[in-house]
């Protein structure tokens, strides 16, 4: 199959979607199955691997190939899957519990080892799919079923975790928006190493409306900067906010008031490679910051073993396993 | 001298005295590279056509405090004319590099044998930290052995001081010095060991002409001591005509998955997370990248098996190598292995447990582990090898298992076999039987579901992302035994909890019987399994060939197991089963064959059985007088 058409139908299994109505999961599952087919890859070449969680049921309901895993180790299944075979175009979706608790060890690890993945991150901010805990993301003071005074435990950024871990490729999209999420997955795939995509995802049983601030349509404007490579880093309804770096610290201006221009706003350069603005970004929280944060061309892991497993070939006296064995100090018993 | 003892093959004239056999023992501190110069001497014997067995057993600290008793580092080598199957009851000679060595390994050689001395390491202070009272060279308590002073540093650094190393340097070459000794003493050259320097100190010159040189300077003192008579030889061991190479166990199991995986035309992947002892088995695979072999170094043990099961799931041939407290941290991968019935291998070289245990010693305690360290109903392939150069052999069958049966295999080692080196009759590839993994073609998308099962094996097909028209799910909940979609079903998970364990059952037709060695019926039936086979073998033959007759089978299909076993136990009037831990192959014996009776002998204390012990057990079972030694 040459370049196959499909519509986003053809990327939805028959089984049932079983989450919560009005979850944010179905907007990430819908812009998925729209993102694939704009991709020109092959169905058969798609894999999705999941840990465990809400989140994780995700596979279950695309007609590629798939894995729901055990908690926290499909950034690992997943870097096996893409060694094993550097042609498919591998997917890892995963929770703020299962990426940033138990499996926060192979998160950090699958980033700074940049495989060609792409890794989806529904940030909920708490456990779902256990009824309601603290996770690693909850805010220090949320009242949940194992902390009914407040939790005391101060939250992960994902943003800030990846970018420690190196991370290539960092984005961060409200789950509210089917549209410009269908587009980050695109350029996400199309990036040539680990792409880290963190949802802002709304879980409407058990955190509902934690995101509200930043992602409801009345404040979105002022709440949520949309940054773009090359483009000024302006927000705001009326178009007329700005960041600029005041020593160290990004700072809010008002573009008319104090002299200020468009030209004083700085421009996003997300191909930048020393990552002190994008962790400043990344951690802003007014306004909170969406799109391409960080995207920096990089010799991913696969790269390295083939070019190594090549140049090995190159040179090798075996040829095959027989000579392996007959190789070296032998001698012949009559 | 004192190997005069040794029963001794008859006498060639002018030419050395030929021994039967000769356990050489070679100790010092862990960075005297005692390692090193036991490895030249069996290698080398080995090439002049002697059976031989080794046994390394060193510490787990890299370079503790220099001249402590923990710091010993041995290697102990059995080279005979007669088939070997283990290092060695008795040293015959035993060489002590310094006071800690002498004092940590005498008791292994009896009055009357040889000790190799290094004087100029029996310093006050070396003396004190190895508990000496008075200096036993001094002393009388040496009275009853040969003792052969020599002051190897000195003699070292003589004949290599115009070379131009540091001190330090010079003294490394000590260990060639005393190896040249022995290479004198049994009438061995010196060219395997020379060409082997050669190789592996390449871009050093002078650390080459240094070791050579103290080499040459140990055998040629050895030749001129009044100290030592004429030297003696051992006679190549009658050996199946063929060609041979010396094998370690570790390299033999890297081995067997590099020629299971050409065999079974898949790219092997190895993804592993370092633990003593089975860390060498990831070095070989890593320099094996010409053929296509992927090693994943992961950030864990559990990364390590989900990345092979990540591979597993894309068509290659995937294992995951750990020891004991590696295996239990993978225990819930190797679940999600099994219920998405993906075809991989997991190695574990087992060492003295529980938790960190003994790492650099030997043990068979992780049986139970690997039977039931799950959650659930968890039943997967079990099997174990037996020897250095068998692990070839089981990890080319657990490959096969795997693919063919399209479920993890846990294959056994341990830290005995897997350091122990022997020569192994080279199996070329003609030789292997075929592997057919399972792989699902495209062309029978449209009927084609996930877990159809073949009516004989109970296997599934392999399914491989990139197949057009195979799109599949597979995860850890529970699944339609047809579809593969999650269900909770109440029947249809009682189906599958008992399809998985009647698959993994119906493997029994697909391995071996058991065969008795020695006896075929009678008073005893000594059973064992795994790594013990040497030591087993040794003194059931030494029973049947000077006295009453027993019979021996050894298991190395754990589970299932062979489907004579029944058949074999109802032949004896007692059954002993012997291990390396408390009992756990009895315990599971007990539970699938209740109606026999079996009895345990245990050693639990890192070593392998020595002969002698399983002689006196195997006497008093059958209650004999015990042996006076």
């Amino acid at each position: 199959m040459e370049n196959p058409k499909y519509t986003f139908k053809d990327m939805a299994s028959d089984q049932e979607v079983r989450w919560c109505p009005g979850c944010d999961d179905y907007v990430i599952l819908r812009s998925v199955q729209k993102a694939l087919p704009e991709l020109g890859i092959s169905r058969e070449n798609f894999v999705f691997i999941s840990g465990i969680g809400c989140s994780s049921r995700f596979p279950y309901y695309m007609n590629t190939y798939g894995m729901h895993s055990i908690h926290g180790r499909a950034p690992a299944i997943a870097t096996g899957v893409k060694l094993a075979n550097p042609d498919l175009s591998v997917w890892v979706i995963t929770g703020d519990g299962d990426s940033m608790a138990i499996g926060g060890n192979h998160f950090i690890h699958v980033v700074r080892r940049n495989v060609d993945l792409n890794i989806i991150l529904f940030n909920n901010e708490i456990y779902g799919l256990t009824k309601g805990q603290f996770s690693p993301t909850s805010s220090v003071g949320l009242r949940t079923k194992s902390s009914p005074y407040g939790n005391t435990q101060p939250p992960f950024h994902p943003g800030s975790l990846a970018m420690g871990a190196q991370a290539r490729f960092f984005a961060r999209v409200p789950g509210n928006v089917p549209k410009e999420m269908t587009a980050l997955f695109v350029e996400a795939e199309k990036f040539h190493g680990t792409s880290v995509i963190e949802v802002l995802q709304n879980c409407v049983i058990f955190n509902d409306a934690v995101f509200e601030g930043v992602t409801h349509k009345d404040v979105r404007a002022d709440a949520q900067l949309w940054v773009e490579h090359g483009k000024p880093m302006i927000f705001g309804k009326d178009k007329n906010k700005g960041l600029v770096l005041n020593g160290l610290k990004l700072e809010t201006v008002t573009i008319g008031e104090n002299g200020i221009t468009e030209d004083d706003i700085l421009v996003h350069d997300a191909e930048e490679v020393d990552n002190t603005l994008h962790l400043m970004l990344s951690k802003l929280q007014t306004p909170t910051v969406m799109g391409v944060i960080r995207s920096v061309k990089d010799v991913t892991l696969g790269d390295r073993v083939a070019a190594q497993m090549a140049e090995v070939k190159k040179t090798t006296k075996f040829k095959s396993v027989n000579d392996l064995l007959l190789s070296g100090e032998t001698w012949e018993v009559e | 001298m004192a190997v005069d003892d040794i029963k001794t093959a008859p006498r060639n004239n002018g030419e050395p005295e030929a021994l039967e056999r000769v356990v050489i023992l070679f100790v010092g501190d862990s960075g005297d590279g005692m390692q090193l110069t036991g490895t030249q001497f069996s290698d080398t014997s080995a090439m002049l056509g002697n059976d031989i067995a080794t046994f390394p057993n060193y510490p787990a600290e890299i370079r503790a405090p220099q001249g402590s008793v923990y710091g010993v580092s041995g290697f102990q080598v059995h080279i005979g004319q007669t088939e070997i199957s283990t290092p060695g009851d008795d040293v015959d000679v035993l060489v002590a590099m310094n006071p800690a060595a002498l004092k940590t390994n005498l008791h292994s050689v009896s009055p009357g044998k040889t000790l190799i001395i290094d004087t100029d390491s029996f310093t006050k202070k070396n003396l004190g930290k190895a508990g000496y009272e008075s200096n036993p060279l001094e002393d009388d308590s040496l009275d009853n052995y040969k003792v052969i002073q020599a002051p190897i540093t000195t003699l070292t650094r003589t004949s290599i001081l115009d070379i131009g190393l540091d001190n330090k340097s010079m003294n490394r070459s000590k260990n060639m010095f005393a190896l040249g000794m022995v290479f004198w003493m049994f009438s061995r050259p010196l060219t395997h060991t020379e060409r082997f320097l050669e190789n592996k100190f390449k871009n050093k010159p002078k650390v080459i002409e240094a070791n050579k040189r103290a080499l040459k300077a140990g055998y040629n003192y050895a030749d001129t001591l009044e100290l030592l008579p004429s030297a003696h030889t051992i006679l190549p061991a009658k050996m199946k005509p063929g060609k041979y190479r010396i094998i370690m166990g570790n390299s033999a199991t890297a081995w067997g998955f590099l020629a299971a995986a050409e065999k079974a035309n898949l790219d092997l992947f190895l993804g592993s997370y370092p633990i003593t002892p089975a860390s060498d088995i990831l070095h070989e695979l890593s320099k094996h990248q010409h053929f296509g072999v992927k090693t994943f170094q992961a950030e864990d043990e559990i990364a390590g098996v989900c990345s092979a099961i990540g591979a597993a799931f894309a068509g290659d041939l995937a294992i995951t190598t750990t020891s004991g407290p590696g295996l239990a941290l993978k225990g819930e991968a190797v679940g999600l292995a099994l219920i998405t019935e993906l075809p991989m291998v997991i190695v574990d070289v087992q060492r003295g447990g529980p938790s960190t245990g003994l790492p650099t010693k030997t043990e068979q305690s992780d049986l139970l582990q690997s039977l039931h360290g799950r959650n659930g109903d968890s039943p997967v392939i079990v099997i174990a090898a037996s020897t250095p150069a068998n692990c070839f052999d089981y990890a080319y069958e657990a490959s096969r298992l795997a693919l063919e049966h399209m479920t993890p295999v846990i294959l056994l080692t341990d830290g005995y076999i897997a350091n122990g080196s022997e020569p192994w009759k080279i199996k070329e590839m003609s030789e292997l039987s075929p592997i057919t993994p399972r792989l699902e073609k495209a062309e029978n998308a449209e009927d084609w579901q996930v877990y159809a099962r073949d009516t004989e094996k109970l296997a599934r097909n392999w399914a491989i992302p990139g197949t057009p028209g195979l799109e599949h799910r597979i995860g850890g909940l529970e699944k339609d035994k047809l579809t593969g979609n999650v269900s909770y079903v109440p029947d249809n998970h009682e189906y599958m909890v008992k399809i998985r364990a009647e698959k993994i059952k119906r493997v029994e037709n697909y391995i071996p019987d058991l065969t008795i060695e020695g006896a075929q019926e009678g008073d005893l039936l000594v059973v064992g399994w795994g790594g013990t086979y040497g030591s087993l073998h040794t003194a059931v033959n030494y029973m049947n060939e000077t006295g009453d007759k027993i019979g021996y089978v050894h298991f190395n299909y754990l589970n299932p197991m062979p489907k004579n076993t029944e058949e074999v136990f109802k032949k004896f009037k007692k059954i002993l089963v012997c291990e390396l831990n408390m009992g756990q192959l009895a315990a599971v014996l007990r539970s699938r064959y209740p109606e026999y009776n079996f009895l345990k002998y245990n050693k639990i204390q890192g070593l392998p059985f020595t002969i002698m012990e399983l002689v006196q057990k195997f006497n008093q079972m059958l209650g004999n007088e015990p042996i006076i030694i």
